[in-house]
């Protein structure tokens, strides 16, 4: 278990001050200036030897993308950072807590990373309904304004930055990073083509980076400490401390910074007073927020919960949001319900995912009533496979691997419920 | 040149192209129904998905660029199973009525199901229906067979330049429409019909007439406007169903204006079909015998000096040049073929659109004189907004305010300001002379007008002082707005030694001084002051002319018969028939060589050859088919006091310009809702 000194998320739960002298006094903002002035490359490096990876759900190397960015600008355009906070993967709300109970931890990160990839300017695309989130985040960014931190000569280090707060307006697709640029350009959120990459032409048609909250609110400390001690925690290439959010049937569901590669069995029984029922009452687990395949007991048992223990077992860790599922679980309900989602959320910009999307939700449906044959089972898995990765981003693949991880896990459940409700039409055919 | 490998093959192609292209250029064939090569790439239909070597997923490659060393395979069992899992995505939401669909017969959903999609459809569900648009009197919609490729939108916020289209609603849910219900407001809004790959905008006038494979096909030029737009009649027995646009990249890439596809019903009403004769004051149906015998009794023995002849907008260059070889003939010198009374100099360059259209995307500054693009020339008018597209260009106008759907700098509204620039007494001679490659555009608002030829000289001087024309450039353009214009001019049809232009002939029929007055399909004089002249009207619909006339002689429209006409440009383009002229309607030349022979001045030509040889002999510039041949920097115009009244664009309501488009009920509902539209713009009314 970690160690409370290894915290990084020292206010997880709101019980201290938020503002900007609480926030002072569990060690943010110190030394911002002299990292700063360590200068770019510096950064990078160490980020680099951090080993941290993306914490949006991708998990790709922050050190590696930040080094993308270009060092000089020939053309004059300015580079950007942006952050992701449009948090609304069912499941997770981890990043709803820093910006809540820990805003400076952010708004310092933002600073750094900008400063790393040479950003003049960064924009925080904060979801629509988090008005609470928006209006304390909005204060630490006045705060930090305030007290010289941002702004003309940040820290007093003669950098310039400035800091920007965007709300959205409610739509899942824009926390896709280029549906989000289009949104925060003013236009309708819909996922860009790739290439070009937001590096080399995001923003504005400017070099951007779009990291998530929890990426970027981890750097401050992570540069103070150094990025050795980061990579101290964790598996190889899985290093780090990360926040689980555990929701669904275990007794106190919670969000908590764990190491990375905690089991995660040891992570439900320590932190959330287990699953509800005991252990043995599991189902099985959503590991990674809802657009990860779900994974039964049997594996649930053993895994740990890193990004490549997760693959392995055909899941993923995406955000790290758990959501447990015990016996009293219709577990074909429960993945009807997020093809729903996914149908209700699919931007309608390329044709796998808007036809494909409405036509899974409504197999699912049958599926749930039992209203189907049994070889719509094989046919509907043969759908999700002419989705993923045929789309413009990862919102079919996302749509398509619950119900894969349904099939594969729960296939006799499927076909137990068509027998029954051919068998229950039989039955009422004969009474009539 | 990036070097690729396509199914094994290697490939060749240029810097920029996508993975699409490369594979095209090698043969090998990509569905594809988003990707338009004119179009902003939207990669959303995943059709043309292909596998690459390094690539997990399959890639899209019509926004894939290509690139050294790349290894595609475009029937790998990758690229074909995305490619069947996409076309029944497409499908399943597809209302599949074809029987009834205007598009069917050519619709590129339905060739690329033969080609690439399944043989059963696994969807169970119902499918999904959507409420229809209206998107005004020449667009149909059925938006339950929209596949969401958004061609349509991308057609119209970048080349049309009307950001009126767009998507509302998510996923399955999504629609194309124009967010508020209204027409669209675009004079090319036709070619979103060619552009939608399936049956959901399809021409609504053309609605269940008829089959594709029932048409007959018959390549020609638009002669609506002066641009001579390179199009393709459809008919079926005597009727001209429809037109759309061929490729030509050097006049109208591949696009159409509305009037010149849309105004064809035109050519089914109010037409002259038998000749008439005026007896006791009213016009009653006559034998070309009687009419000829009514004409050649008027003329015979009339001084030459008392006859003259006018030709109207839509005439093709050979029945111009019977009609100038009659009348000189006869001894008259007094021809017209600007009926606007246009000042129109005898020198080429001073009436040609010298840039070329295709030349507009090397311009970096503009300007515009008395001229409104959008309206008289809306294909050239989109070339200039491709090229605005393209960045680094400026455009300014003199003449009140415009819309060119880019922005446009208003200098003035007159020819003070043009004096001014001339003079460099105006700051923006500095940006045309900074130029790279400078334009003066001058239109007939500024020609048609009594000073028309001061102005001409001013704009001359202008175009010299700002160093317009220059080596291997000339900037100075003159844009008309009738396709017969510049052919009359280039075979001379114009007043003669001691002759009366326009102006002239219609005072000398007022004053009694003309007796006999030709009118060769002109209708946009003021026929009130034709006085008590004989005129004779040659032509092929009942419009002005014809009700002035005292002797009618119907010919044929654009579509009945084999025509040379002359663009803005000066390139000669041939104009061929596609069907008949209705009744006792005549080709226009064969109509003159007849009457010549009563009036005793038999034209030496029997047939269509001999006349295209004595138009070349005329003028042989009529021999190079669709070439522009440059003409020479002289000096033209007449220098002299310039009025004070603004500019006044010629064409102020697009759709109704000529007596094809007069006639035409489609054009007639454009110009109702297009009021429809204006009025709602008061500023009021919410």
């Amino acid at each position: 278990m970690l160690r409370d000194e290894d915290r990084i998320f020292t206010n997880l739960y709101g019980i201290h001050d938020w503002h900007l002298a609480g926030a002072q006094k569990r060690g943010d903002w110190s030394g911002t200036k002299d990292l700063i002035l360590k200068g770019r490359d510096w950064l990078v490096e160490e980020m680099k030897t951090s080993n941290l990876r993306g914490r949006g759900g991708a998990g790709f190397p922050t050190g590696m993308k930040w080094s993308f960015m270009p060092k000089a600008s020939p053309d004059g355009r300015p580079s950007y950072l942006v952050v992701n906070a449009d948090e609304s993967e069912p499941g997770t709300c981890k990043d709803r807590d820093i910006l809540r109970h820990d805003p400076h931890k952010l708004v310092e990160g933002c600073l750094l990373a900008s400063v790393a990839m040479g950003a003049s300017a960064c924009y925080i695309y904060i979801r629509g309904e988090f008005y609470n989130e928006a209006s304390n985040l909005q204060v630490a960014i006045d705060e930090a304004y305030a007290a010289g931190l941002l702004g003309k000569n940040a820290c007093g280090s003669g950098y310039d930055f400035e800091l920007y707060l965007h709300r959205g307006a409610g739509a899942y697709i824009c926390g896709e990073e280029t549906a989000l640029l289009e949104s925060l350009e003013g236009r309708k959120g819909q996922p860009r083509l790739k290439p070009p990459f937001p590096a080399q032409c995001g923003l504005y048609g400017c070099p951007t980076t779009v990291n998530n909250v929890e990426t970027i609110a981890v750097v401050p400390t992570i540069l103070r400490r150094g990025g050795a001690w980061f990579a101290g925690f964790g598996r190889p290439k899985n290093n780090g401390t990360k926040l689980f959010c555990i929701s669904g049937h275990v007794n106190k569901p919670c969000t908590v910074e764990e190491e990375m590669g905690i089991p995660l069995k040891e992570l439900i029984e320590k932190h959330c007073g287990g699953v509800r029922g005991g252990w043995d009452n599991l189902l099985a687990v959503i590991p990674g927020g809802s657009s990860v395949r779900m994974i039964p007991k049997s594996i649930c048992d053993t895994v740990l919960m890193d990004f490549d223990a997760l693959r392995e077992v055909k899941s993923g860790l995406g955000t790290a949001a758990v959501i447990v599922m015990d016996k009293s679980t219709d577990i074909i309900a429960a993945i009807a319900r997020l093809a729903h989602f996914y149908k209700h959320e699919s931007c309608g910009q390329c044709t796998p995912c808007r036809e494909g999307t409405g036509w899974m939700w409504r197999v699912m449906e049958r599926l749930v009533k039992g209203n189907a044959s049994v070889e719509e089972i094989d046919m509907l898995l043969d759908v999700t496979y002419e989705i993923e990765g045929h789309t413009i981003c990862a919102l079919g693949d996302a749509a398509a691997w619950p119900i894969q991880g349904l099939i594969a896990h729960f296939r006799p459940v499927l076909e137990e419920r068509i027998k029954t409700y051919r068998a229950a039409a039989v039955a009422r055919s004969h009474a009539a | 040149m990036p070097k690729l490998t396509i199914n094994g093959q290697e490939v060749e192609v240029p810097a920029g192209t996508t993975v699409l292209q490369a594979c095209q250029s090698a043969g090998i064939e990509v569905p594809h129904f988003c990707f338009h090569e004119r179009l902003a790439i939207a990669g959303n239909c995943r059709m043309c998905l292909v596998e690459m070597e390094k690539s997990p997923k399959p890639v899209a490659s019509c926004a894939m660029p290509a690139a050294d060393g790349q290894v595609v395979k475009t029937d790998s069992a990758m690229a074909q199973r995305a490619r069947k899992g996409v076309m029944e995505f497409l499908l399943i939401n597809h209302p599949l009525d074809c029987p009834i669909c205007d598009q069917g017969g050519e619709c590129d959903l339905q060739d690329e199901a033969m080609a690439f999609g399944f043989d059963r459809g696994r969807f169970q569900e119902n499918k999904r229906a959507v409420k229809d648009k209206n998107f005004g009197p020449l667009i149909k919609t059925q938006m339950t067979r929209c596949i969401h490729c958004t061609r349509c939108v991308r057609f119209a916020t970048d080349v049309a330049g009307v950001s009126e289209l767009g998507a509302t609603g998510r996923g399955e849910n999504m629609e194309i429409g124009t967010y508020i219900e209204h027409a669209l407001t675009s004079e090319l809004s036709g070619n979103m019909i060619d552009l939608c790959p399936v049956g959901a905008l399809t021409s609504k006038p053309y609605a269940f007439v008829a089959r594709p494979w029932e048409l007959r096909k018959t390549e020609s030029v638009d002669v609506l406007d002066a641009v001579g737009a390179n199009i393709r009649i459809d008919t079926r027995g005597p009727e001209v169903l429809r037109v759309l646009p061929r490729l030509h990249e050097d006049v109208n890439e591949e696009w159409l204006g509305d009037k010149g596809r849309f105004a064809i019903d035109g050519l089914m009403k109010r037409r002259l079909d038998k000749p008439y004769v005026r007896v006791d004051g009213k016009l009653t149906p006559a034998s070309w015998a009687e009419a000829f015998t009514a004409i050649a009794a008027r003329i015979k023995g009339l001084d030459g000096s008392k006859i003259a002849g006018i030709a109207g907008d839509l005439v093709d260059a050979e029945s111009m040049l019977a009609l100038k070889d009659l009348l000189t003939g006869l001894g008259s010198t007094n021809l017209d073929c600007r009926q606007d009374g246009a000042k129109l100099p005898a020198e080429r360059a001073g009436y040609l659109f010298n840039t070329t259209i295709a030349g507009i995307d090397q311009a970096d500054v503009v300007l515009f004189v008395g001229t409104n693009p959008r309206l008289e020339a809306p294909l050239i008018n989109a070339r200039f907004r491709k090229r605005y597209l393209m960045g680094g260009f400026k455009a300014a106008a003199i003449g009140p305010s415009l819309d060119l759907t880019f922005p446009v700098v208003q200098l003035g509204e007159g020819p003070e300001v043009l004096a001014d620039l001339a003079d460099g007494n105006h700051t923006w001679i500095e940006t045309l002379k900074g130029a790279k490659h400078p334009m003066i555009v001058v239109g007939q608002g500024a020609l048609a007008r009594e000073d028309g030829a001061a102005v001409l000289a001013l704009a001359h001087r202008l175009a010299d002082a700002a160093g317009v024309v220059r080596d291997g450039w000339n900037g100075f353009n003159v844009l008309h707005t009738a396709a017969a214009r510049v052919g009359g001019l280039e075979l001379g049809f114009v007043p003669g030694a001691g002759g009366r232009d326009v102006a002239g002939i219609l005072d000398g029929a007022g004053s009694g001084s003309i007796e006999v007055v030709y009118l060769l399909g002109a209708d946009e004089i003021d026929t009130s002051k034709l006085g008590k002249a004989f005129v004779i009207y040659q032509g092929h619909h009942g419009d002005a002319g014809a009700a002035r006339a005292d002797v009618v002689l119907p010919g044929a429209a654009y579509t009945e018969k084999n025509g040379t006409y002359v663009n803005t440009e000066g390139r000669v383009q041939l104009g061929r028939l596609a069907t008949f002229p209705p009744g006792e309607a005549r080709e226009d030349w064969k109509i003159l060589r007849a009457l010549s022979d009563p009036l005793g001045h038999k034209l030496p030509y029997d047939n269509l050859a001999q006349l295209r040889q004595r138009l070349i002999e005329v003028n042989p510039r009529f021999a190079h088919v669709d070439e522009v041949v440059p003409a020479d920097w002289v000096a033209f115009g007449a220098a002299g006091p310039t009025g004070a009244g603004p500019f006044v664009y010629p064409i102020e309501n697009y759709y109704m310009t000529d007596p094809v488009s007069r006639s035409s009920p489609t054009m007639a509902a454009c110009t109702e809702s297009l009021r429809a539209t204006v009025s709602q713009k008061t500023g009021t009314n919410g």
